[in-house]
């Protein structure tokens, strides 16, 4: 496709593409590629340092191998990362949508409500939705998602708007066609190109915010390898080993820059198609 | 469901003499956010239009901004609603019980709009784009995939070259051809353009002027041609409409109009236009001014604080609404033997 | 001498294509004249003019030829002279006034700011300056005005204000880009009017550009014919609408719809502006010219001088006068 193609001589997309390949495929493939067991522990090799025979990256506080604990760890961080806002990207452009379309009251009411949701900072929401669950991956998604749902409406309602008002939306009126099936054919495909890209910036955001509630306690529980609970279990690291209390960070850092760099290309690879 | 396939075009209920179209006392306002406290205050796009259109002919409309020509057209379409005023349409009343459902209106009826890329889709194909109305009505996916290509073949965009390319992909005339396209896959019998060859450059606008006569010829279509233009309307058109600050100020047969406009407002359009000879430049701007913002009407007359011939009853008095000479009516207290006007 | 003599302007635009936006372009202009650039989208005349004055980012922007305004070449100005040259010596007036101001500054302010940055009057002076000059535009209660903001003025007033925005360092040139494009006909003739007597009053010379031929005839006393980044014919206003000698040039005035008759189809032009980006070796209009022969579409015409009759026209086979 042409936005392919397009990405494709942006070297910095390239670039940020190649590196989220890497880091979602040894995720995906940890189960094979991943040199040990990540719960194994061992409490004689606690605190391994980086280039320890057999243990490339050392070990955490617990004698676990890092790499694999980082790369199993990945799975659910991003999935963790990107749940919430496919979720969030579905039911805030169907809200979104509706909401532009039909204006009036309707819009207003949707869009004040959403608004409550909206003066809440994210990482307050997402703590406080997530608190009140209860800790637990399922109940982190749920709250996640409930933090992106306003903002993802914003811009779908938005992006609504403006294609509401062009002509070809009133020639598909004006010929008779329902309300469902205008929005269906005409206007649906107008909108999801900008919502897309504003949701995959929110990736980022989303692991970011999984991380810090895992960090917190309120997201996944121990032993499960997660990027931000790692995080908080090396904390106490931190003075004996720094370099492997500071790898789970790195991998947020990579990542999330990663998914911006791209969100960013796709950005302006959509733009110039004028 | 498949009227459109056994029928090559809506039957002709009223005859020859009955109007195609009838509209009496549109009228559209919209509010404007005030302050808090301050009175509610209105823009009168749209305040009490009559009129009609004859079966087969050009009706053009003409005004500056904020006349409420495009809003008048956009109420006839009914993509807008109207606070008052009916539409009668060969006779049935428009989406009113026992009269015309609205359904059929938007077949009989079709626009052309000005900005010939807002109204396409950008992701659509030009075969898509023309063929999406017909299926609405019942036609299958085929046969008004078929009717398209026809169709685009007639406003002369070859379907072989043209009807897999997207809006992008055209210049301005095609993608208005496009657009009229689209609007005859309905078989429609009114057809709106709303300032259709405006943003065209002048030698393509002249093809398409062409494509809509002859297209009118063979469809028997009747146009309601909405234009800042005057050349072009005096060109296209039968009969005139001028609209000013929400209103009808003058109505008559093409000619006539041009020859012998009645109202100042008309006059002073027509003395606007360019002569494109340099031996005949105008040498004063026949208007001073500008075109005013239909919020706050002036009382009497809304021509008065412009007008050169304003007189104490102008300002007083809203002028009658007169048939001047035959078909040709106008609201002006001048050449009015019944007003208190100094001239008659 | 001439005020301005344009000497083989080319302009090439880079971009993922190159595009010649003019190409060879030469025309000269007197001091008090007016001259039109007539032409529709494509043909490079706002390209021309904004290459007068040096507007195209230079990064993007090929520039060959020359441009010698009294005497001075303004492709090889040095930014203090160029900076003096912009607004001082040549005024522009844009499209959409809407654009051209700034809208978080009041009118007078921004007329204020232009002239104080070309001559040494302080703020009063400058002030006065700029009232004189929306009056000179007529603008009614143009006191009152020199403090209201660009959004509360009317289209018609803020394209007066900006003609007193061009004027204000009285220059001696004045580039008008589709002044009147964007306005209601009644508007566009009281700024036409506007522009012919501020052209008289101060003897300024003018280069007006727009895709109406109707408000070139009202204005230019010489009128130049762009198609596809070149002149294809320049001559005094009357003789080109009467003998107009390029096929193009008949072709616009035969489709002007003006004094066109009833009923009868218009004399169109086959076909669409060409893509600059992909033009047609040869002369740019063959592909729609009604007259096309052998070498027009391999051999580039050149603008020569019209030997029995006035004017300049770049066409292998110019229409015969007599018609």
């Amino acid at each position: 496709m042409l936005l392919l193609r397009r990405l494709g001589r942006n070297p910095v997309a390239l670039f940020a593409a190649a590196l989220l390949a890497l880091v979602v495929g040894a995720a995906l493939f940890a189960p094979w590629l991943a040199p040990a067991d990540p719960y194994k522990a061992s409490m004689l090799r606690r605190l391994a340092p980086i280039g320890t025979a057999g243990f490339l990256l050392g070990t955490d506080e617990l004698g676990r191998d890092m790499v694999s604990r980082l790369m199993y760890g990945g799975r659910l961080s991003l999935l963790m990362g990107a749940l919430p806002v496919l979720f969030a990207f579905v039911i805030g452009t169907a809200i979104g949508l509706v909401a532009g379309y039909v204006g009036g009251f309707v819009n207003s009411a949707v869009m004040r409500v959403l608004d409550v949701f909206y003066a809440f900072p994210s990482v307050l929401l997402a703590v406080a939705v997530s608190g009140a669950l209860g800790p637990g991956m399922s109940n982190s998604l749920i709250a996640l998602t409930l933090v992106f749902v306003p903002q993802v409406v914003r811009v779908a309602e938005s992006v609504t708007t403006q294609v509401r008002r062009l002509d070809y939306v009133d020639a598909a009126r004006m010929s008779g066609a329902g309300t469902a099936s205008i929005l269906r054919v005409h206007v649906l495909g107008n909108v999801i190109g900008p919502v897309f890209v504003y949701a995959t910036g929110l990736v980022s955001v989303s692991m970011i915010l999984a991380s810090g509630l895992s960090f917190l306690g309120l997201g996944v529980k121990p032993p499960e390898p997660e990027w931000g609970l790692m995080l908080n279990t090396l904390r106490s690291a931190i003075y004996i080993n720094p370099w492997v209390a500071a790898l789970p960070g790195a991998m947020i850092f990579v990542t999330s820059m990663a998914f911006n760099l791209l969100a960013d290309g796709v950005r302006s690879a959509m733009e110039i198609r004028r | 469901m498949s009227r459109l396939a056994a029928l090559a075009q809506p039957p002709d209920r009223g005859g020859p003499a009955q109007p195609l179209l009838s509209v009496s006392g549109l009228r559209k306002r919209y509010a404007i956010r005030g302050g808090l406290f301050g009175p509610r205050r209105h823009v009168h796009a749209v305040d009490g239009v009559s009129f009609y259109v004859a079966k087969g002919e050009t009706l053009g409309v003409v005004g500056e901004s904020g006349c409420g020509k495009s809003t008048t057209a956009r109420l006839i379409a009914r993509l807008v609603a109207a606070d008052a005023g009916e539409l009668v349409f060969d006779g049935e009343a428009v989406a009113e019980s026992g009269g015309l459902a609205l359904r059929e209106y938007r077949r009989v009826l079709q626009m052309v709009f000005q900005d010939s890329f807002a109204s396409l889709n950008p992701r659509m194909t030009v075969l898509d784009a023309v063929a999406y109305g017909p299926t609405v009505h019942g036609l299958s996916r085929a046969a008004a995939r078929d009717r398209a290509a026809n169709l685009l073949g007639r406003v002369g965009l070859g379907p072989a070259l043209f009807a897999s390319r997207r809006p992008h992909e055209l210049s301005g005339g095609q993608r208005q051809r496009v657009n009229i396209a689209r609007a005859l896959a309905f078989e429609p019998r009114l057809l709106v353009l709303d300032e259709a060859v405006s943003a065209l450059d002048k030698s393509v606008q002249a093809q398409v002027l062409n494509l809509l006569q002859a297209l009118k010829a063979e469809h028997g279509l009747t146009y309601l041609f909405i234009s800042h233009d005057l050349h072009v309307v005096r060109y296209l058109a039968d009969r005139v409409l001028v609209m000013y600050l929400g209103i009808v100020v003058e109505l008559g047969p093409v000619e006539a109009l041009f020859a012998a406009p009645r109202h100042p407002y008309t006059q002073a359009l027509l003395a606007a236009t360019t002569a494109g000879d340099p031996a005949r430049r105008r040498e004063h701007a026949p208007l001073g001014g500008d075109p005013p913002d239909p919020v706050d009407i002036p009382n009497g007359c809304r021509f008065h604080d412009r007008c050169p011939h304003a007189e104490p009853v102008c300002s007083a008095q809203r002028p009658a609404w007169r048939e001047a000479a035959a078909g040709h009516w106008v609201e002006c207290h001048l050449g009015d033997p019944a007003s208190s006007h100094s001239q008659v | 001498m001439a005020l301005l003599s344009v000497q083989g302007l080319g302009v090439r635009f880079a971009g993922t294509r190159s595009v010649v936006a003019l190409d060879d372009v030469s025309f000269d202009l007197a001091p008090g004249e007016v001259l039109g650039l007539l032409g529709e989208s494509g043909s490079g005349k706002s390209v021309a003019l904004k290459s007068l004055l040096r507007l195209h980012d230079p990064r993007a922007t090929q520039t060959t030829g020359r441009i010698v305004f009294e005497g001075s070449d303004v492709l090889a100005m040095a930014p203090e002279a160029l900076r003096r040259y912009r607004g001082g010596t040549v005024g522009m007036v844009f499209q959409d006034p809407g654009l051209a101001f700034d809208p978080v500054v009041t009118i007078g302010a921004q007329i204020v700011e232009a002239v104080r940055a070309h001559e040494p009057l302080d703020r009063a002076a400058a002030r006065q300056r700029a009232l004189e000059m929306l009056e000179r535009v007529q603008i009614p209660q143009a006191r009152r005005r020199l403090d209201a903001y660009p959004h509360e003025l009317s289209g018609g007033m803020k394209q007066r204000a900006m003609i007193a925005l061009a004027l204000a360092c009285r220059p001696r040139l004045l580039l008008a880009d589709e002044p009147t494009t964007a306005l209601d006909a009644t508007v566009q003739m009281q700024i036409l009017m506007l522009l012919r007597t501020l052209q008289r009053e101060a003897g300024l010379a003018m280069i007006f550009v727009t895709h109406d031929i109707g408000a070139a005839v009202e204005v230019a006393d010489r009128i130049a014919v762009m198609y596809g980044g070149r002149i294809v014919e320049e001559n005094t206003t009357a003789a080109l609408v009467a003998r107009p000698r390029h096929p193009y040039t008949a072709g616009l005035l035969a489709a002007t719809v003006d004094g066109a008759e009833r009923g009868r189809p218009l004399t169109a032009i086959e076909g669409a502006p060409p893509d600059l980006a992909d033009l047609p070796p040869g002369c740019a209009f063959a592909p729609r010219c009604p007259s096309v022969l052998g070498n027009c579409r391999v051999d580039r015409p050149v603008l020569v001088r019209d030997g029995l009759y006035d004017g300049k026209h770049a066409c292998w086979w110019p229409r015969s006068p007599a018609t």
